[in-house]
């Protein structure tokens, strides 16, 4: 039987050419990408629509929950609780953290996605002097820390968390943290992937051992360094 | 459907457009497609991803639908007259080229094609393309070290652009057959009126051995 419609194989070239166009993407990303994020940061200072938002971006900030709806906190009803192996744990309030000597560090924000922000000031309490002033115990090795969505959790070595650029964050972009990045009160770990830096953080416990986090429950590696990947 | 007495319209002659396993196939795979693309923007707008949240969920579903976006189509190929329209699918026949300049002239009026229409062709081919581009991209971001001389980022960068292009594409497929109430039908009971046909696809409409179905 012929065929009842013939002709060259469009649809076969049509398929192959989107696949070169793929692997050619993916030779040239690297150079592509700047390029692309300098026109979308151009594009999207004129844009009263808010269009260019939808537009694939690896600058800006987005916004990851795990939890399907997160309670808002206020300095009304906002506490840190410290406790685990420590010899005085206790709750600090917002205003009693805005008390602490602030620490100001401004570094980057790099999701595994691939999105980053550079030079994000962030403000607030040095971790290791709540973790100093609670006093660790000998057998106190590591740091988990729950959040107030309910479902998330981090953890640090105790020789991370006491690292200068380890913060208990009060303020980002020089403004109070904001809902949508965590606030009141968030972690900010300055040399790891940003999904070290808890959101919403309600607690801070000092355990013997690591206990991995939430993502690092589904293969995310614990020590989150920056530098392993370029 | 019956024609009533009083009738004023002549019972009109059904063509059997697409068999129950072509069906079958559009039908799982526009749902997959939805399921990707609705927990894709979950994943990625941040409106949305802070109304819904629950991100490792939209994580799986995401991952899981679209690996098996293919599947519905690959099942189908042990279809024959899927294999048929696969075929018709692939071929730039010379009145596709007629069509083609007619669209780009904006040329009013009918359209020459075959069973399908050359931007049906064109679409075929190119989502064919787009989706392996997808899975691999997607794969690479799922399994991080799995090829280290790709980066994560670049990856990322591919799939998110081509994601871009998938929703434009796919939303004016969507747009086309809202527009067509009797293109719905063929793929939703599998048959297409005479007149619809020889409209929209005179080539195919005249074929000799068209299977002729009821009435309506």
């Amino acid at each position: 039987m012929s065929e009842p419609e013939s002709g060259p194989p469009i649809a076969r070239r049509v398929m192959l050419s989107m696949l070169g166009l793929g692997a050619a993407g993916i030779v040239t990303a690297p150079f592509v990408q700047n390029g692309w994020e300098r026109v979308l940061g151009a594009v999207s200072q004129h844009d009263p629509t808010g269009l260019s938002g939808l537009l694939p971006n690896p600058g800006g900030f987005r916004y990851y929950s795990v939890a399907a709806s997160v309670p808002r906190k206020t300095a009304a009803d906002y506490q840190l609780e410290i406790g685990g192996l420590v010899e005085r744990p206790g709750t600090y309030t917002l205003g009693e953290l805005r008390a602490l000597p602030q620490t100001r560090i401004v570094g980057e924000a790099r999701c595994t996605d691939g999105w980053r922000v550079p030079d994000v000031p962030f403000a607030g309490v040095l971790l290791s002097d709540l973790l100093d002033a609670a006093g660790v115990r000998a057998k106190g090795k590591a740091v988990r820390f729950t959040c107030f969505d309910g479902v998330y959790t981090e953890s640090l070595t105790l020789e991370q968390a006491r690292r200068a650029d380890v913060l208990i964050a009060l303020d980002m972009l020089d403004e109070p943290l904001t809902h949508e990045h965590g606030g009141p009160v968030r972690l900010y770990v300055a040399p790891m992937y940003f999904y070290k830096s808890a959101k919403w953080l309600s607690g801070i416990s000092v355990t013997d051992k690591v206990i991995p986090g939430y993502w690092e429950e589904y293969g995310y590696d614990v020590d989150g360094w920056l530098d392993q990947e370029a | 459907m019956t024609s009533t007495a009083g009738s004023t319209r002549r019972p009109e002659p059904l063509l059997r457009r697409f068999s129950r396993g072509e069906r079958l196939v559009h039908r799982s795979t526009a749902a997959l497609m939805l399921l990707c693309t609705g927990t894709a923007a979950c994943l990625y707008f941040p409106p949305l991803a802070q109304l819904f949240g629950r991100r490792h969920l939209m994580v799986v579903v995401h991952e899981w639908s679209g690996l098996l976006l293919p599947a519905p189509v690959l099942l189908g190929l042990a279809s024959r007259a899927f294999r048929a329209d696969l075929r018709r699918l692939n071929r730039l026949a010379p009145y596709d080229g007629q069509w083609l300049r007619a669209v780009r002239r904006g040329t009013p009026g009918p359209r020459p094609a075959g069973k399908f229409n050359a931007g049906q062709k064109i679409y075929a081919g190119w989502i064919a393309g787009a989706v392996p581009l997808m899975t691999f991209t997607g794969l690479l971001m799922w399994f991080t070290r799995a090829l280290p001389a790709i980066s994560r980022a670049s990856a990322i960068f591919v799939h998110d652009v081509t994601a871009l292009a998938i929703a434009v594409v796919v939303f004016a497929h969507i747009r086309l057959a809202y527009r067509d109430p009797e293109a719905r039908r063929g793929m939703r009971t599998g048959s297409v009126t005479t007149a619809w046909a020889r409209k929209n696809h005179s080539q195919w409409a005249e074929e000799p051995g068209q299977r002729r179905t009821g009435s309506s």
